[in-house]
């Protein structure tokens, strides 16, 4: 084992079709656990599509190969995300997606690394996964594995002190082996970003931690595809791609809408949005 | 036989050992493992000088993180750290370590289950003149707390010693609580340290002392006293506080009408509470606590501290005398 069984994709069209059949599933899920955040995992679903399918090294047979490339996802709760790229990418039948947020199911609430082999740490409490990100690109350099870490924060998320201790972090140990995203879709729970306490100017405060920042429009596969080549290509510091991203993206009635942070679709609402999403 | 001799001759017995810190043993010790294995990997917040990781960052660099004052940020990346393979010890004072980043721990360490070793020194009144800040009297009670994670006091510098390697070799999260002060050897020299067993000096049965780090030396004092008046007096190095030596525990009492608990930690949540809890279910006999009364401590001298607070041997005995009219 330990060879990657899927092939990288790295046509744009194909990508933003594997993006369209991740956000079905994310609505899908959604809808059958009635519970869980909708915007927060449609506004990433292209980005991280990115990451898995065009750059990542992995082996869904073998999830702790030890040269794979890892991801994790700080902003937990746009595990159904997660879950649905791992579906699709072959970690686990499709049929598994139907028991999130179930009692013993293996797709919790949040992600957990305990119960579903291919999450990588358990995250749902903000603020910690760039940490961890750190952590295992320090331990892939000193085993002198080429494997690289990615992590997508939220931009809500940069409002918790921890991810600017690991801002330090990533820049003083000079950690090039690590990309991360901010999911920069301007929206958290109480309202907009900017009124519920401001993160801005986000490019110019990474900058000054030391990071290379590149800015993308995080729809936009062409852009983010160049950003994580820029992102590999960039030796002695770490890459930020803000990646500015409209929440609840794919589905006209959720774009930009607060109140569906953490409201899953109504079987309606599900109807109408897979329908959008076909002829999007 | 005469080789066996002589190197009976060469090793000093525990019992004429100058008194160590175990933070000390601990410097020593990672050390030792540092030079033994490749996968130990330590992390420090700015306080290496003080958690003596200073010396294993001297001999191995590339393998020492230094974090700055950032302790959230150090357990998130001894966890990554841990998830590719390594073995970090992450150090820092025990008020920080357990308080700052408690629900770093909680999530990256014991939920995901990773195999990172929380070696915090400082623990308890003893850190004494830096004041109640930095005196950890509630990191036990904070630990003991979340599945997956062990907890383990030792009781001297010997201990530590046997402690580390033990933890070093086990495989998820353990949290060490390990002190400022310099401590006496209470251990036999042929004591081997196990997860989960404790040390038994003996058995009494009038009363059993369940002490843990620098208590078991001040329980064995009053023992000593309290058997000049008559009172046979256990004592016990109840070394891991999780998962409890329950076999023991039922042993002792069973021997005797009254357990007496004894550490440097608040009377809640720590040892005390992890015995009292134990035993209320399983052979409730009264049980008196001896520890920090629900307060915060304050400046000064540890051996003046441990009086103010009661944690002296004669406070210890009269505790006993009392609980036994």
């Amino acid at each position: 084992m330990g060879a990657v069984t899927k092939g990288k994709i790295t046509d744009i069209h194909e990508l933003q079709k594997v993006a369209k059949k991740v956000r079905l599933h994310i609505l899908h899920m959604l809808t059958k656990a009635n519970s869980g955040h909708t915007g927060g995992s449609l506004s990433a679903a292209d980005v991280a599509v990115a990451i898995y399918f065009s750059k990542m090294n992995f082996d869904p047979k073998d999830p702790f190969y030890k040269k794979r490339d890892r991801f994790i996802l700080s902003k937990g709760h746009a595990a159904p995300l997660l879950y649905a790229i791992m579906a699709e990418a072959g970690y686990f039948p499709l049929e598994v997606l139907d028991h999130l947020r179930k009692i013993e199911s293996p797709l919790q609430g949040h992600p957990c690394c305990t119960s579903l082999p291919g999450i990588e740490v358990s995250t749902g409490s903000l603020g910690q996964g760039l940490s961890v990100a750190n952590g295992m690109a320090l331990g892939l350099k000193l085993d002198n594995n080429p494997a690289r870490v990615y992590c997508i924060m939220g931009d809500g998320e940069t409002q918790e002190g921890q991810i600017w201790e690991a801002a330090m972090t990533a820049a003083h140990y000079k950690i090039d082996n690590l990309c991360a995203v901010v999911d920069n879709n301007g929206l958290q729970i109480d309202g907009p970003v900017q009124k519920v306490m401001g993160i801005a100017p986000l490019h110019d405060k990474w900058a000054a931690f030391g990071w290379h920042v590149i800015d993308v429009d995080g729809h936009n596969m062409e852009q983010i595809l160049n950003a994580l080549d820029k992102a590999e290509n960039t030796k002695g510091k770490p890459t930020v791609i803000i990646a500015k991203t409209t929440k609840g993206r794919g589905v006209s009635f959720f774009e930009g809408k607060v109140e569906y942070h953490g409201v899953a679709p109504s079987q309606e609402e599900y109807e109408k949005a897979v329908k959008e999403i076909h002829n999007g | 036989m005469g080789e066996k001799t002589q190197n009976s001759e060469l090793k000093t017995q525990n019992s004429e050992k100058k008194p160590k810190a175990t933070r000390d043993a601990y410097g020593d010790t990672l050390m030792e493992l540092g030079q033994k294995r490749s996968d130990i990997v330590v992390l420090d917040a700015d306080l290496s000088c003080s958690t003596k990781t200073n010396k294993f960052a001297k001999a191995f660099p590339e393998r020492f993180f230094n974090m700055g004052i950032a302790e959230q940020d150090m357990i998130g990346t001894a966890a990554g750290l841990a998830l590719t393979g390594k073995v970090p010890f992450a150090s820092t004072f025990a008020v920080f370590e357990t308080g700052r980043a408690w629900d770093q721990i909680r999530l990256t360490v014991c939920y995901s289950n990773t195999n990172v070793k929380l070696i915090a020194t400082h623990g308890g009144i003893t850190v004494g003149e830096d004041g109640a800040s930095h005196q950890a009297l509630e990191d036990i009670a904070l630990m003991r707390a979340l599945p997956n994670m062990t907890v383990i006091v030792p009781a001297d510098a010997a201990e530590t010693a046997s402690v580390i390697n033990t933890v070093a070799d086990y495989r998820g999260p353990v949290y060490v609580r390990l002190g400022r002060a310099r401590v006496p050897y209470v251990l036999p020299d042929d004591y081997n340290f196990e997860i989960g067993r404790a040390f038994t000096f003996n058995i009494g049965k009038d009363v059993n002392i369940i002490a843990a780090g620098i208590m078991v030396a001040t329980a064995k004092k009053a023992a000593a006293i309290l058997a000049k008046d008559g009172i046979d007096a256990g004592v016990i190095n109840m070394s891991t506080i999780k998962p409890l030596d329950e076999e023991t525990l039922l042993r002792a009492a069973r021997s005797s009408k009254l357990i007496i608990t004894a550490e440097e930690h608040s009377i809640i949540g720590g040892l005390g509470s992890a015995v009292s809890e134990f035993l209320s279910e399983n052979h409730p006999v009264p049980v008196k606590r001896i520890g920090i009364n629900d307060t915060f401590g304050c400046s000064g001298d540890s051996e003046e501290l441990l009086k103010f607070h009661g944690l002296s041997a004669e406070d210890m005995m009269k505790t006993i005398k009392e609980a036994l009219k």
